[in-house]
């Protein structure tokens, strides 16, 4: 995922820690291998079942933490959304939300769509993710298939600029409707302004050391 | 454009037709103005106002007569932009943004963020049952501090003001318990990842029994006050209706999901915290209103101070163990305590750093400044807030600051539902269809 350098975050002379030279890379976890163990086999299999094309729609499955997640395509999200909602093994009727996840250095992936999936009936949750370019970020609206996650497409749009097509009126909804840029985004700049506090000056909090 | 000369019912021609500005005082000119005009159909902008205690919300009305027939809610006044925040401090730090969100229901979002992080850490299991209690206990009183204001803002909006004077009588005991605890009554940032920030004072639990007992009382007044009352009942009942399918589609939870008769509470369903090893019901009713909600949240407050009950029970058992869990790479150094000017690093841990051992104090420097590192991966963990389901989408990129912080909050979910609920209904039904929701801005807006 990523690379850290040095152990206090410092670059340049300033490290004087001796770590300088150590590198740690950052690994998000990968493709899991059969069995997911708990429910997640069932899902898997059930969907697999359900969805003739579920080879070609699911990219990965993910389980880590206790959590599955399946990596969709985007060209085959509303089917794999469908037949997740309507088989009856499966019944994932509720979508708590959709939120944007913004990856800059994972080129041609750069943005990612993480949807939190509930079964009511079956009381499980899994969860759906969706990479897409930075440069044509456009995703089918789920709008049809859950109501609820209207407002939420809305809010990914408002803060990371994901297009979701075929949503009734895909408008900002947090920020105002003139605003410029979306927020969340890690080019985004957070903002703020040096704090002076008895003589002394702080940096805004983006400017400050970091010690990543 | 033209200008009425009426300074206070100032009107002018828009692409949409006649705008009026209307202040209140000026109805007379205004009827007559309307009265005029052929068109029924009106378009009333509420807002954005601040109604009670929900924060700022703007609702955009089409009324043909008093009937609504399109409602649309214009949020966003109250976006602080946490989210983006907590991506520049540290995994601690982030408890006391999040806390800022619903800031009716301050100590959810602090576990729910806390289960999140711990869960990424890989030490859910580690977190002390003592410390576990405690945040039950602190939810709970919190549930009853939150619903105290549903109902009471929720009676007072639809005219009723003693109820609001009874529930904020109430609130203020609750309150008073939250300062005795941990030195803040709201935004108190109390739980932390590995536990809480530190341990209950001495006196607390006598202190809590005592209130408990009292809430009981006091709770009557507001039963005798609404439950059954004729007029209450008249402008609830039949209001605000969404039933089980309905709130499936839209992703309702809480209250208004459970006033459709399903038993869904994430403290049963999936429990977290140790919410297994209390002895409490799930209210429901299955009339899908206004009323059916009030009366869930009315008899939640008698369950939450079951639970409450049962914590102090478990907390006297645990007297004296950890509240932090035992890996010092996580756990926050100091114990802290409550001063006269609220929550501070105590006087022990001071000495202890300042006067006696080095190490201590390098590693309080690099715990506090530089934080812990959090494994690269994502969760979602959800906990049932008053309002229904608060969940937290996590991401880390293995650094000391988190690379995505999401709430899933329910009032910005909940809040959808105003259009379902209220179309077809008269305008005084939209207020009451609103309060039934119970949505708080500050939550909805983050």
């Amino acid at each position: 995922m990523s690379e850290d350098k040095g152990s206090f975050g410092v670059h340049g002379t300033g490290d004087t820690s001796g770590y300088s030279g150590l590198v740690r890379a950052q690994v998000t976890p990968g493709s899991s291998e059969r069995p997911f163990g708990g429910y997640f086999d069932e899902v898997a299999d059930d969907l697999e079942r359900a969805f003739p094309a579920f080879s070609e729609a699911i990219e990965k499955i993910v389980v880590d933490r206790g959590e599955l997640t399946l990596f969709v395509k985007r060209s085959h999200l509303v089917e794999t959304a469908l037949a997740l909602r309507n088989t009856e093994t499966l019944r994932f009727e509720m979508c708590m939300g959709v939120n944007g996840v913004h990856y800059p250095e994972d080129a041609g992936r750069e943005l990612h769509a993480v949807y939190a999936l509930l079964s009511l009936t079956h009381n499980r949750r899994i969860r759906i993710e969706v990479a897409v370019p930075d440069s044509d970020p456009h995703l089918p609206s789920l709008v049809e298939v859950w109501g609820g996650i209207n407002w939420h497409e809305r809010e990914s749009y408002d803060m990371f600029g994901i297009i979701f097509d075929g949503h009734p009126g895909l408008t900002r909804i947090l920020m105002p409707d003139d605003w410029q840029g979306h927020p969340q985004r890690k080019d985004y700049p957070l903002g703020g302004i040096p704090i002076e506090y008895k003589g002394a000056t702080i940096p805004a909090p983006s400017e400050r050391r970091s010690y990543q | 454009m033209t200008i009425h000369s009426d300074p206070y019912a100032e009107s002018r021609e828009t692409t949409e037709g006649r705008v009026y500005s209307v202040t209140g005082g000026d109805w007379d000119s205004l009827a007559t103005e309307i009265g005029a005009t052929k068109e029924e159909r009106v378009v009333v902008n509420m807002g954005p106002q601040h109604p009670s205690t929900h924060g700022v919300l703007r609702i955009i009305l089409e009324l043909e007569g008093e009937t609504v027939t399109e409602v649309r809610c214009g949020i966003g006044y109250l976006h602080t932009g946490i989210e983006k925040n907590t991506e520049y401090r540290s995994w601690t730090q982030g408890v006391t943004f999040v806390t800022r969100m619903d800031y009716l229901a301050p100590i959810f979002n602090e576990t729910a963020y806390c289960l999140a992080v711990e869960k990424l850490l890989g030490i859910t299991d580690d977190v002390p049952e003592r410390a576990s209690v405690i945040r039950v206990l602190m939810m709970e009183l919190n549930r009853i501090s939150s619903h105290m204001v549903a109902l009471g803002t929720g009676a007072l909006e639809l005219g009723a003001l003693s109820p609001m004077i009874f529930a904020f009588r109430d609130r203020e005991l609750v309150l008073d318990l939250f300062e005795q605890i941990c030195g803040l009554r709201m935004n108190m940032a109390y739980i932390r990842p590995g536990g809480v920030a530190q341990d209950i004072p001495a006196g607390a639990i006598g202190k809590i029994r005592e209130t408990v007992d009292q809430l009981r009382i006091n709770f009557k007044d507001n039963e005798k006050l609404l439950v059954g009352n004729t007029i209450w009942m008249k402008r609830t009942q039949n209001i605000g209706y969404l039933d089980l399918a309905g709130c499936t589609t839209l992703g309702i939870t809480g209250p208004v999901l459970r006033s459709t008769g399903l038993p869904w509470d994430l403290r049963k369903t999936q429990p977290y915290c140790g919410y297994e090893n209390y002895d409490f019901d799930v209210i429901t009713t299955d009339s899908a209103d206004v009323y059916g909600r009030f009366l869930i949240r009315m008899q939640e407050l008698e369950q939450s101070l079951r639970i409450v009950e049962q914590a102090c029970d478990k907390l006297e058992k645990l007297e004296g163990q950890p509240v932090m869990v035992a890996d010092k790479k996580i756990a926050w150094p100091s114990q802290l305590s409550v001063g006269a000017d609220g929550m501070g690093n105590s006087l022990a841990h001071i000495r202890e750093i300042m006067g006696e051992s080095m190490e201590s104090l390098i590693h309080h420097f690099k715990l506090v400044t530089e934080g812990f590192r959090v494994p690269a991966g994502q969760v979602y963990v959800a906990v049932e807030s008053p309002r229904g389901e608060t969940g937290v989408h996590l991401v880390s990129d293995g650094g000391t600051r988190p690379y995505r912080v999401h709430f899933r909050e329910p009032s910005f979910n909940n809040l959808q539902s105003t259009s379902a609920m209220c179309e077809g209904s008269m305008i005084a039904d939209v207020i009451g269809a609103i309060a039934s929701i119970d949505p708080v801005m500050g939550g909805v807006d983050r």
